[in-house]
């Protein structure tokens, strides 16, 4: 599958599928952009007109709170009409195909897709699939990829330590389901981090896992050593299909995160985590709630990671559309 | 033919008349990046205004989304939190279609409720495309079809009379 889609001929983002086949400009190009999203909590009125007139279809035919609220929020505060389909009490539940429920949502002009679905490349298909002039957004896809998560913990992590090329990360738990970690482990690897480290049980690890740029322990508290990120993956009982752990408090003995095993980590790192948190399984809430915790922190900043996004994919070829007499350059005078 | 002094020299002179005349009051003086808030940086100085300077990026305002997307370089606007009531003094380097005026100044709403608004431009040309005109100027010209203006800056703040290929 060509990740190409993502971009359109000029090599602007169009959809935005994955981190993988994205270079580290766009990837910056986001983060920065985002920036001038977040600066504008200040404003009395936290809304941009960017995409006024535009429709924006959330279709998540799996569970959602923060991704679902932020693509919303987000999505408002461009200025865009938002729809929220409930696909519990849609045609779908009455065994409508993904291909006819895109097609009849195209036919209500819509002109974005946010997509999180079950299963693995559901949102490329609707990306292939859709009209030309639709965006797609991905939201998570099965165990494949949540990339506006990986974006916004990349920008959480620039807010407080903005050079890359001195960080050391580690991504614990359960990798093996984790949609998040493989985006998190691109978007890191693009990003030019000096390393990446996954530690897990081997039962929650993929096999090769280390071809994905990372470097591998089984030992929380060696692993710890000189990180300055700790990312704590949720312990995915839903996607559990066999017995792959003794119990959940041997894995939080094993691979839950206390105020003790963080003190391993240097003194100034940083605790994340995607959310929903599962207390007393993968992390204490001593450490949850403690002073090193950026987890509130990365939900805020997904509005403005989302809008950056939003915005970026919804711009239309330069090319088209654009009245050269009458468009003066911008590189001239700043004004038009 | 146009120097940059004496076109700050006439937009001083321009803007203390129109403080008097209008009253602003402890007015908040905002540039529009990049070109404004170079010379709004100048202005800043010459009226000796003591609260900072406020930033505005008209990025997310401009109504040619559609055409040209998100500008790459945009950066956040830097206001104070509060401009309710206040008396703006905003600047831009060159006043054309009036549409980056029109940008701004929603923008500016979103923040809050001013008391007034002063437009101060260097440079007015023609081409208006909007009923929107500035209230004091620099210098006000006509120009050519195939020619623009350019600012440099900001050290040292110049300006650049054009004349570009025609577009086939």
């Amino acid at each position: 599958m060509s990740n190409n889609v993502q971009l359109n001929a000029e090599g602007k983002l169009k959809h935005f599928l994955s981190i993988e086949g994205l270079d580290k400009c766009l990837l910056t190009e986001i983060l920065d952009t985002a920036e001038s999203f977040a600066g504008m909590s200040t404003q009395q009125v936290k809304k941009v007109p960017l995409l006024r007139g535009k429709t924006i279809v959330n279709l998540f035919f799996e569970n959602s709170t923060r991704t679902r609220t932020t693509f919303e929020l987000a999505a408002t505060r461009l200025s865009a009409d938002v729809i929220n389909m409930n696909i519990a009490t849609s045609a779908t539940s009455k065994g409508e195909s993904l291909l006819d429920t895109i097609r009849n949502l195209e036919a209500m002009f819509v002109d974005m897709f946010v997509v999180r679905h079950a299963l693995s490349g559901a949102a490329h298909f609707i990306a292939q699939q859709t009209a030309p002039h639709i965006s797609v957004i991905n939201a998570g896809d099965g165990q494949h990829a949540h990339p506006t998560q990986a974006m916004l913990d990349m920008f959480t992590i620039r807010q407080l330590k903005p050079d890359f090329s001195n960080l050391r990360v580690a991504i614990i738990g359960d990798i093996l389901h984790s949609r998040v970690a493989r985006s998190e482990i691109q978007a890191l690897n693009t990003l030019g981090a000096a390393e990446v480290r996954v530690i897990a049980p081997k039962t929650l690890l993929p096999a090769h896992v280390e071809s994905l740029g990372v470097s591998v322990s089984h030992n929380l508290t060696a692993g710890l050593k000189d990180i300055d990120v700790v990312m704590m993956l949720r312990l995915q009982k839903e996607r559990m299909t066999s017995a792959l752990l003794p119990s959940e408090s041997e894995y939080f003995k094993c691979f839950g995160l206390t105020e003790e095993k963080l003190k391993i980590a240097k003194p100034d790192a940083i605790v994340m985590h995607p959310g929903p948190i599962n207390r007393g399984v993968e992390i204490d809430s001593k450490v949850a709630d403690g002073p090193q915790s950026v987890i509130l922190k990365q939900v805020s900043n997904g509005i403005a990671v989302r809008m950056a996004i939003m915005a970026m994919a919804m711009q239309t070829s330069p090319s088209v559309g654009r009245n050269a007499a009458s468009t003066p350059s911008m590189a001239i005078t700043g004004a038009v | 033919m146009l120097e940059i002094s004496e076109l700050l020299n006439n937009l001083e002179t321009a803007l203390k008349h129109i403080i008097g005349q209008r009253q602003l009051v402890n007015p908040l003086m905002i540039g529009i990046r990049t070109g404004g808030c170079w010379i709004a940086e100048q202005i800043h100085q010459r009226l000796a205004i003591s609260e900072p300077l406020g930033l505005l990026d008209i990025s997310f305002y401009r109504d040619d989304f559609s055409q040209i997307g998100v500008n790459p370089n945009v950066k956040p606007s830097q206001l104070p939190t509060n401009i309710e009531g206040r008396d703006i003094i905003l600047i831009d380097d060159v006043f054309y279609t009036g549409r980056t005026i029109r940008a701004a100044m929603n923008e500016i709403f979103d923040y809050g409720r001013p008391n007034q608004i002063v437009l101060a431009v260097l440079i007015a040309r023609d081409g208006k495309q909007i009923p929107l005109n500035p209230d004091c100027v620099g210098v006000s010209i006509t120009l050519n079809a195939d020619q623009r203006i350019k600012l440099t800056g900001p050290n040292p703040l110049a300006i650049h009379l054009e004349t570009i290929d025609t577009v086939a």
